[in-house]
């Protein structure tokens, strides 16, 4: 009998004032995002790599799980815009004291934040802390659980545009755990939404969600013919833990089937671009020749990374009310 | 105390009456329906005129939250929920702190429950010790305490040998067990139905065969034990198939579903809605509509509020670490009268699934307003909007989905035992 | 009746001559200011950027990120360098700042000089141009836009702020 839900996302005049999830949002929010993160793209090239957009905000870095490398790049991109950054890593302190998420968050408002990059490992959590703060702080999701990592699906696609600028024209396969991938949603999602008229998710059965085609892609369970004629491969990483278990046998056998090599790149249009999101496993989802071959967009990723989180934060910082 | 309740529609689906019929009530009993016994003389009228004067409702599942968990919900607190809820009897699961596996703590409970004299209680016993799936409990002994079945709750019995002995222990005493149908390893760690809006949301899934598996497991056995068993909440399509033929079969088997599943699927967990976090979880339309429909065919026999309030703290945190339930008790009638309303159903076919039909289940006598039966009635505007907010429920939990929105038909007077116990100003 | 725009482009091609022969750099600024500069490179030759100031504006925590930014390029070293800083409309002189702040971001010039289309007066910085097309004055509320057609063609157009 749904009820009528407004998207937690926007405030009342339809603007970005938090970014949660790439679901939801329009086509012309994704374009603004990407056509900012582009101008930001030089600010890294010059010789003082700031601008002061962000003079005077704190941007608070709450991981409650930890992630080094992605706490970084959003402490990157807040200094660059001249923010200042408190990081805070609650996964072992407060967490274990019984504290819970809102006392945590109700701290940190009253220490004048203007802005949380938030990391948790269960799926809605930065729903939970947008919808307890209102839009007077805002709230970036950095990866929640299994569901959203808004800021690498934008970075993902700011690549391929870069690469492939026409995206009404592209096949694009998402290659891996699924399942479990936070990073997958929101590519398949900022994809869709930006009209690649072809997405397709490659992985055995144990690593997709029930009813994945819901999401708009089509299945595909063997690399040949999942990675046939595709403009772009997005490869995701299989976790530790889930290497050799009740999903999956062996790592080994987890390469021969669904690892990325040469041969198998070869069933891909011969201009088709490889992408990560990172950290990899070579020789587990990915080849080394093939991470560091010619058709890797890797490295570039990461750079597109800052743009993207600097366009995120300025563009939110902008819509108050 | 002699009450007159005049000029309501009557509407008593046990017997097939809807009609014009002022009630009498004298010495908490039925003495006389549509003319005043010889010499009856009021001491107080109840003017029914545009209401609905139906048997006091009866819940196959309210959580009252005592002992252990006081501060979720008091007795007291959750017993005047359902009296404004239009509701006399319930059935309690065991699932409490102590868990009810012994004779003393339902005779307490009963007890209590005596001294607020608000609602008819029947508590479930535990069917097994601590709910812990191992030993069994004294069934026999608990039933003379006043326990109308036995259950697991929501603690899966993962151990088919202790289910089947369990079973074959009740049919020795010929009880009745009560059971959720999950399997525990399909549904470990799940928090919404393995589809679309799990998929989406990245949420742990709970597969429909999680449900239909477990059920046909409980169906063998009852057919190699003949023990009586009763389903709650069913949840899936298959699953009602699979009632619809056992009960073909002749298998003494009898089920519910939770109000709220017959109105919502997974869906209206929208942005990570908590309070649509339940169990068994909310599934898609398909199986929504399976549930309507096997009530209307009789496959499933009532409806309950599966009233489980949580404090508000519970569901202020990332769904799958929110407490699961809702708070359900002065929602049954409204959410019925709902679906009689989208379904375009009579009242009295509506009615029975929260009256005459839970009460065979329980094997209780209620759930009618017969000449010289107990005098537990509700009186309600079917008419009525209301909208749902914390400050109107009188309960100690908060946490419906349905907060916030207008639902049809407010109670306004519930009698127990011919007193009244709830009056809606 | 407002001047014609491509005359007092010509008139500003003319001021700017020797600057550009000394060697200046042209640096427009978006959207107006760019199209001035790229034209003027066309006539007078010399190194030519763009800058787009959405980053360095002053009043971004009023009214937030311009919808549309479009990156800034400086394909030269700014360090040392004379920069003739090109815009269609001087008025506040806040545009001017932040495009000066952007600038120094790229490098330390050995001197910045500002060239205008128009000079409408009303600062509110001590900021002056060292090259004007005209100079003018317009009502408080009215705002000068610069266009440019399909041909490349420019003209001024007058707009009326409607008091709320």
């Amino acid at each position: 009998m749904r009820k009528s839900v407004n998207n937690p996302q926007l405030n009342k005049h339809g603007e970005l004032t938090h970014l949660l999830s790439i679901e939801g949002l329009s086509a012309p929010i994704l374009k603004q995002i990407l056509e900012t993160a582009a101008s930001f793209v030089g600010v890294a090239e010059r010789e003082v790599k700031k601008v002061p957009l962000l003079r005077g905000k704190t941007v608070c870095n709450i991981f409650f799980e930890n992630s080094t490398r992605t706490r970084t790049t959003f402490e990157i991109a807040a200094k660059r815009l001249s923010a200042d950054v408190i990081n805070l890593n609650v996964g072992t302190s407060s967490q274990s004291k019984g504290e819970t998420i809102l006392d945590t968050v109700d701290n940190l408002i009253a220490m004048h934040a203007d802005m949380f990059v938030v990391r948790h490992a269960q799926s809605g959590a930065a729903h939970l802390i947008a919808r307890h703060v209102g839009s007077d702080i805002h709230v970036i999701n950095a990866g929640d659980g299994r569901h959203a990592h808004p800021t690498q699906g934008l970075l993902d696609v700011f690549t391929v545009r870069h690469y492939k600028p026409d995206m009404h024209n592209l096949r694009v396969a998402v290659v891996g755990d699924v399942l479990h991938s936070r990073v997958a949603r929101s590519e398949i999602h900022a994809l869709t939404t930006l009209g690649v008229p072809e997405v397709r998710v490659i992985a055995p059965k144990t690593l997709l969600p029930q009813e994945v085609e819901k999401l708009g892609v089509q299945v595909y369970h063997d690399m040949a013919s999942g990675l046939k004629d595709v403009d772009v491969i997005m490869m995701l990483r299989l976790q530790n833990e889930r290497m050799n278990g009740a999903l999956l046998p062996s790592a080994q056998e987890y390469f021969k089937t669904y690892g990325l090599t040469q041969d198998k790149l070869a069933l891909a249009k011969p201009d088709a671009i490889v992408m990560h999101p990172g950290p990899m496993n070579r020789g587990v989802e990915i080849d080394s020749t093939v991470a560091d071959g010619a058709q890797s967009v890797i490295l570039p990723q990461v750079t597109y990374g800052i743009a993207v989180r600097m366009a995120v934060m300025s563009i939110l910082a902008g819509n108050t009310e | 105390m002699k009450i007159h309740i005049k000029n309501g529609r009557l509407i008593d689906p046990k017997n097939n009456i809807d009609a014009k019929h002022d009630v009498f009530i004298a010495a908490g009993k039925i003495v006389g329906l549509g003319n005043a016994p010889d010499g009856f003389v009021a001491n107080q009228i109840i003017d029914a005129s545009n209401l609905v004067v139906c048997p006091g409702l009866i819940d196959l599942s309210a959580r009252l939250r005592e002992p252990g968990f006081e501060y979720k919900a008091t007795l007291e607190s959750e017993l005047l929920a359902a009296a404004a809820g239009g509701v006399t009897s319930l059935a309690c699961p065991p699932d409490t702190d102590p868990v009810l596996d012994e004779p003393g703590l339902v005779e307490m409970l009963k007890h209590r429950a005596k001294l607020l004299n608000l609602v008819n209680i029947y508590p479930l016993g535990a069917l097994t010790r601590q709910l812990q799936g191992k030993n069994l409990t004294e069934m026999f002994e608990l039933s003379e305490a006043g326990c109308v079945g036995f259950s697991q709750a929501d603690n899966a019995l993962t151990d088919t040998q202790v289910l089947w002995n369990s079973l074959q222990y009740a049919a020795t005493f010929d009880l009745t067990v009560w059971l959720r149908a999950e399997d525990a390893h399909l549904a470990k760690n799940g928090v919404a139905h393995s589809g679309e809006v799990a998929a989406r949301l990245g949420l742990q899934g709970i597969p429909a065969c999680a449900e239909t598996i477990a059920l046909s497991t409980i169906l063998s056995l009852m057919r190699e034990t003949g023990a009586k068993v009763h389903i709650c909440r069913l949840s899936t399509l298959q699953s009602v198939a699979m009632i619809k033929q056992a009960k073909k079969e002749g298998l003494p088997i009898s089920c519910d579903i939770a109000s709220t599943h017959l109105h919502l699927t997974e869906h209206d967990i929208g942005y990570f809605d908590a309070q649509c976090h339940l169990r068994p979880p909310l599934r898609t339309e398909r199986d929504r509509d399976a549930l309507r429909a096997g009530l209307l065919d009789g496959t499933i026999d009532a409806i309950c509020s599966d009233h489980t309030p949580v404090d508000d703290d519970a569901k202020l945190s990332p769904f799958a670490e929110s407490e699961p339930g809702a708070s359900g008790l002065e929602l049954l009638l409204s959410l019925t009268l709902k679906w009689a309303l989208d379904n375009k159903l009579a009242l009295p076919q509506a009615l029975t699934s929260i009256t005459s039909s839970p009460a065979s289940v329980l094997g209780i006598d209620g759930g009618s307003l017969s000449l010289g039966a107990q005098a537990d009635v509700c009186v309600f505007d079917a008419d009525f909007v209301w909208k749902v907010e914390a400050k109107t429920l009188l309960s100690q939990g908060k946490n419906t989905p349905f907060m916030g929105l207008e639902l049809p038909g407010k109670v306004r007077w519930t009698l127990l035992n011919g007193q009244i116990v709830y009056q809606h100003h | 009746m407002l001047p014609d725009a491509e005359q007092l482009l010509e008139n500003l091609s003319r001021q700017l001559e020797p600057f550009i022969a000394e060697g200046a750099a042209l640096v427009g600024i978006h959207s107006g200011g760019a199209w001035i500069a790229s034209r003027l490179q066309q006539s007078l030759g010399g190194d030519l950027g763009t800058l787009d100031i959405s980053f360095y504006r002053d009043d971004f925590s009023r009214i937030g990120l311009h919808p549309q930014t479009k990156p800034s390029n400086i394909p030269f070293d700014v360090e040392g360098r004379h920069i003739l800083l090109i815009d269609d409309v001087l008025y506040t002189g806040r545009t001017v700042r932040a495009a000066m702040n952007e600038l120094f971001d790229y490098g330390r010039p050995a001197r910045i000089s500002l060239a205008v289309l128009v000079d409408r007066g009303e600062r509110e910085l001590p900021i002056e141009a060292q090259a004007v097309g005209v100079r003018m004055t317009l009502k408080p509320g009215q705002n000068l836009e610069l266009l440019r057609d399909a041909a490349g063609h420019f003209n001024l157009k007058l707009h009326e702020e409607i008091s709320e």
